[in-house]
């Protein structure tokens, strides 16, 4: 972290207005709060306007968001400056957030910071074409697929320096390339299939069926093992693991 | 009331009372940073942590109610220890943690030697760090031209972006980023627009947040300190004067719960700089239009060849608005004397009458009372220019709620809301046959903006009916209150320095051809037309000074020692911090010398002489830090009538403070001032530019 000031005079728009869709949106949220607390509903408006702007608060929608809430304008300020998910700058049109947190930089994140290095810039900064900019981040949680970004709104995981730059690549030429594990990973499953649970006998609901899972009649012994779960029983891998929206 | 063992001490409380409060009643220290009275909770420093048995950490006693404390398992009073050695080492470790950040530059800083952390650091820290790594830096910020900052020695304790926000009402500062780079800022560095930003540099525990123009100036141990009263308004507050040899440093506040609690406007504070510039010290007399530097003889020689030739009809005196009560009652016993009735010291032309009664001059419920009132009606006042202090006591009413405030006059931005209800005299008219409000007690104040003016005399009469009407005089509450510009005024009402039986008003001395010899004690306000040979008494090269024929140079208030009666009433001495420069002399003696060569010795050798016949005749100005109550019945007498002293026209009433950094004439020779009027002025541009 380090200090979050606003965007020098020259890159700052000369206004900012929401669109009348905005507007509309944002008087409905001021009016969840009672009268006399709009000021609530000030980190709403706030990512709304970042939203709106391309990804970064301009001045303008600070001030703009002070007036509509009937707040000082340092109390906006304050609150755009505290949280880090405001950004006070422009951002390219797919935001990387790399996460350089223990787990990821464990799995490989330093790398895949170097490419980002190469291929954008310095943090921060905006490619020339306006198309990216990336920020390390602290923990997105996403830890069991490290190493990971998050573009945008999506989260790309388990990625290497190589799968990384196939994604941006992917971006660069105007497509979005689907988000989730980049190995082939389904999900957070094991990425060479099942290593334990798989007897196909545990897929198998019929309570005949020795060695099944611990159903809701069967009482948990006292000293059981950790592993021994009561959650519902699982689905087996499907084939194509790599499409996450696969059900 | 809850009871609690404090450090061994049983201690007896009442449940609304934190922690810090039981303890500091038990007799404990307890160090603090971000505490204070005056301002909210933020519990941010740490630095009053105390071991609450029970409790497996310590506890930020400034935050922790007595009502929270648990009873031990018998039902026993709680108990807090504030000198174990766990207290002792938790103090330490915020100590620590604390000056990780905070530079060693205490030689270099002008907070040094009434800082709290220097103390503190002394009293509860360790003489080591083990931390490694280096300092943070932070950009220092613009914060406007009195306060001076230096940010690296911040310990974000918020209390300047609390006393913004709470006190003066206007939230400019704030504290931007988090943790490690926390940092306090106004929006975008625009300069602070309160008349009371100067106060954060008290507040400040470090040397984050210092004075400007004091900076680098004086080391406090080299001062000496002189309490006393400020006289840049008629509130008069508490003012302690730090003096370092002939020369006055600085003014801070000093504690008066009565009047201005512990603040200070910014023009008391840093109007220091106009002592210095533009003296008068030595007398001057005119000669073929042009003004040259003469002993007191020959000034004094001067003034008695005019004045022997000239009727005293056609003599006169007007006393300006800084003036004490001694000098001003040595001037009117010498115009007495010299047998003129022309003497007055309402320069604006207010129409306050001391034969009203003194209940129709003074701002009756007191500043004090403010906070038990539960109506407020401001009428022709801006009390955020004219009394800012007094202001903040408002807003400090208005913020615990149930406060209702109307406004006849100017629309203003007062710090707090108010109902606007007209601009002048006709909205003011619908209150004279009002019904009773429903409220207990209400204060009407009613400032110069409907006083200073021809048909003043009515308005007053008006806004006294009006008050009875309401209801805002009862039995025990005396809601009517006005509030003075000047320090000099209710004084000056007080020993009646105002025109005799057919005697001149300030207004008629100055127009042309009525006076021959006018005497100006310090009256700067006020222009003396064309003709009348004019002996100014004063300290600045002013107004007064420019049209004055004969210059006589007398002291400025922190230089002589004098009554001075607050706007409430109060009675109150300010004492002498410094000297006069050059030839300067203090006023009753400049006038007691002078009587001498006109041939009517005043019958005092010293000051304390004077105070005898002084406090013989007006015995109340003996009482000082005292009000002598205003009769209500004088209001009622008023407002009786009500109509018979003619119609008020339907002129808007208007604030008599134009620029509240340039009201007066010490005010004027300050470049501090100066700058900060041309800031204001630049932000009202920029303001109405924006809209």
């Amino acid at each position: 972290m380090s200090v979050r000031r606003l965007a020098p005079d020259d890159v700052q728009p000369k206004a900012f207005a929401f669109t009348a869709e905005n507007v509309a949106w944002a008087n409905q949220q001021i009016a969840k709060y009672p009268e006399g607390r709009q000021a609530s509903a000030v980190i709403l408006l706030l990512w709304k306007a970042q939203e709106q702007a391309g990804g970064w608060l301009p001045q303008k929608a600070i001030e703009l968001v002070a007036e509509m809430l009937g707040m000082p304008r340092i109390r906006v300020l304050e609150v755009a400056t505290f949280y880090t998910m405001f950004n006070l700058a422009p951002v390219g049109k797919y935001y990387v957030q790399l996460c350089g947190t223990t787990p990821c930089v464990l799995r490989g994140a330093e790398d895949l910071k170097t490419v980002c290095q190469k291929r954008i810039g310095e943090q921060g900064h905006v490619t020339a074409d306006g198309n990216f900019s990336w920020l390390e981040v602290e923990c997105l949680g996403a830890c069991v697929n490290a190493p990971m970004v998050q573009i945008n709104y999506d989260f790309y995981e388990d990625l290497t320096p190589e799968s990384l730059n196939k994604v941006l690549d992917e971006m660069a030429a105007g497509r979005v390339p689907p988000p989730g594990p980049q190995n082939g990973r389904q999900l957070s499953a094991p990425l060479g299939g099942l290593t334990s649970l798989n007897s196909p006998g545990l897929y198998d609901s019929r309570p005949s069926n020795a060695g099944a899972a611990l159903s809701d009649a069967d009482a948990k012994k006292p000293g059981a093992a950790a592993n021994v779960t009561e959650s519902p029983i699982p689905k087996p891998p499907v084939a194509d693991a790599s499409d996450p929206r696969q059900k | 009331m809850i009871k609690l063992i404090i450090d061994g001490v049983e201690v007896e409380v009442p449940p609304e009372y934190t922690l810090l409060q039981a303890c500091e009643q038990a007799g404990a220290e307890i160090p603090r940073f971000c505490f204070h009275e005056r301002l909210s909770i933020a519990g941010n420093c740490r630095m009053c942590l105390v071991e609450l048995k029970g409790s497996p950490k310590p506890v930020a006693s400034c935050a922790w109610g007595v009502r929270d404390c648990r009873p031990g398992p018998n039902g026993e009073a709680p108990v807090v220890n504030t000198k174990t050695p766990m207290v002792r080492k938790a103090r330490e470790g915020v100590m620590e943690f604390l000056l990780i950040n905070h530079p060693l530059d205490c030689p270099i800083c002008d907070q040094g030697g009434e800082c709290d952390l220097q103390d503190q650091a002394m009293a509860y820290g360790v003489d080591s760090t083990r931390f490694q790594e280096n300092k943070r830096a932070v950009e220092d910020k613009y914060l406007g031209a009195l306060v001076k900052t230096s940010m690296n020695r911040c310990i974000q304790c918020t209390r300047c972006v609390r006393f913004a926000t709470e006190v003066a009402g206007v939230a400019e500062l704030g504290a931007t980023g988090r943790g490690e780079d926390m940092e306090i800022t106004s929006y975008l560095e625009q300069a602070l627009s309160s008349e009371l930003q100067g106060n954060v540099v008290d507040l400040c525990p470090v040397g984050a947040l210092t004075s400007k123009p004091y900076a680098f100036a004086a080391r406090p141990w080299e001062l000496n300190k002189t309490e006393s009263i400020d006289v840049m308004d008629a509130v008069g507050s508490a003012i302690r004067v730090d003096t370092r040899g002939r020369e006055v440093m600085r003014i801070l506040p000093r504690i008066n719960e009565a009047v201005n609690e512990e603040w200070i406007s910014d023009k008391t504070r840093h109007v220091v700089d106009g002592l210095r510039t533009q003296r008068l010290d030595e007398p001057y007399v005119r000669e073929n239009g042009r003004l040259r530097p003469a002993s007191w003889s020959e000034a004094f020689a001067a003034i008695a060849a005019k004045v022997k030739g000239t009727s005293p009809g056609r003599i006169g005196a007007i006393a300006g608005d800084l003036a004490a009560v001694e000098e001003m009652f040595a001037l009117k016993e010498l115009l007495a004397r010299l047998g003129s009735k022309n003497i007055d010291a309402r320069q604006d032309g207010a129409m306050l009458d001391p034969a009203n009664g003194r209940a129709s001059y003074i701002f009756n419920p007191t500043i004090a009372g403010i906070e038990e009132a539960d109506g407020l009606m401001i009428i022709g006042a801006n009390p955020r220019k004219e009394a800012p202090v007094l202001n903040a006591r408002i807003r400090k009413r208005w913020r615990t709620g149930n406060l209702k405030i109307g406004l006849i006059g100017e629309k203003a931005d007062l710090t707090y809301d108010y109902a606007y209800l007209g601009a002048g005299p006709e909205t003011l008219a619908t209150f004279a046959d009002h019904a009773p409000a429903k409220l207990e007690r209400q204060i009407w104040l009613i400032g110069q903006g409907m006083l200073a003016r021809p048909d003043g005399a009515a308005l007053l009469a008006l806004a006294a009916k009006a008050a009875f009407s309401v209801g805002a005089i009862q039995d025990g509450w005396n809601g009517f209150g006005v509030l003075h510009t000047a320090a000099s005024r209710v004084g000056a009402l007080d020993i009646g320095f105002v025109p005799g039986a057919g005697g001149l008003t300030a207004a008629e001395m100055a127009s042309a051809g009525k006076l021959d010899v006018v005497f100006l004690l310090g009256a700067d306000e006020i222009d003396i037309a064309p003709g009348a040979f004019s002996v100014y008494i004063g300290t600045h090269g002013d107004r007064g000074a420019h049209r004055a024929d004969v210059i006589l140079p007398g002291a400025a208030y922190p230089e002589k020692s004098g009554i001075y009666v607050n706007t409430e009433g109060r009675v109150q001495m300010a004492a002498r911090a410094a000297f006069p420069p050059g030839d300067a002399r203090e006023d009753w003696a400049i006038l007691r010398a002078l009587s001498d060569v006109l041939g009517h010795k005043l019958p005092y050798d010293s000051l304390g002489m004077l105070r005898q016949v002084l406090f013989q005749a007006y015995p109340h100005l003996m009482r000082v830090d005292q009000i002598e109550a205003g009769n209500p019945a004088d209001i009622e007498r008023l407002a009786g009538r009500a109509g018979s002293s003619g119609a008020p026209t339907k002129a808007p009433f208007l604030s008599p403070v134009e620029d509240f950094y340039l009201t007066n004439p010490i005010a004027r020779a300050s470049a501090v001032m100066a700058e900060c009027s041309a800031l204001a002025e630049r932000a009202a541009a920029s303001a109405t530019a924006a809209e």
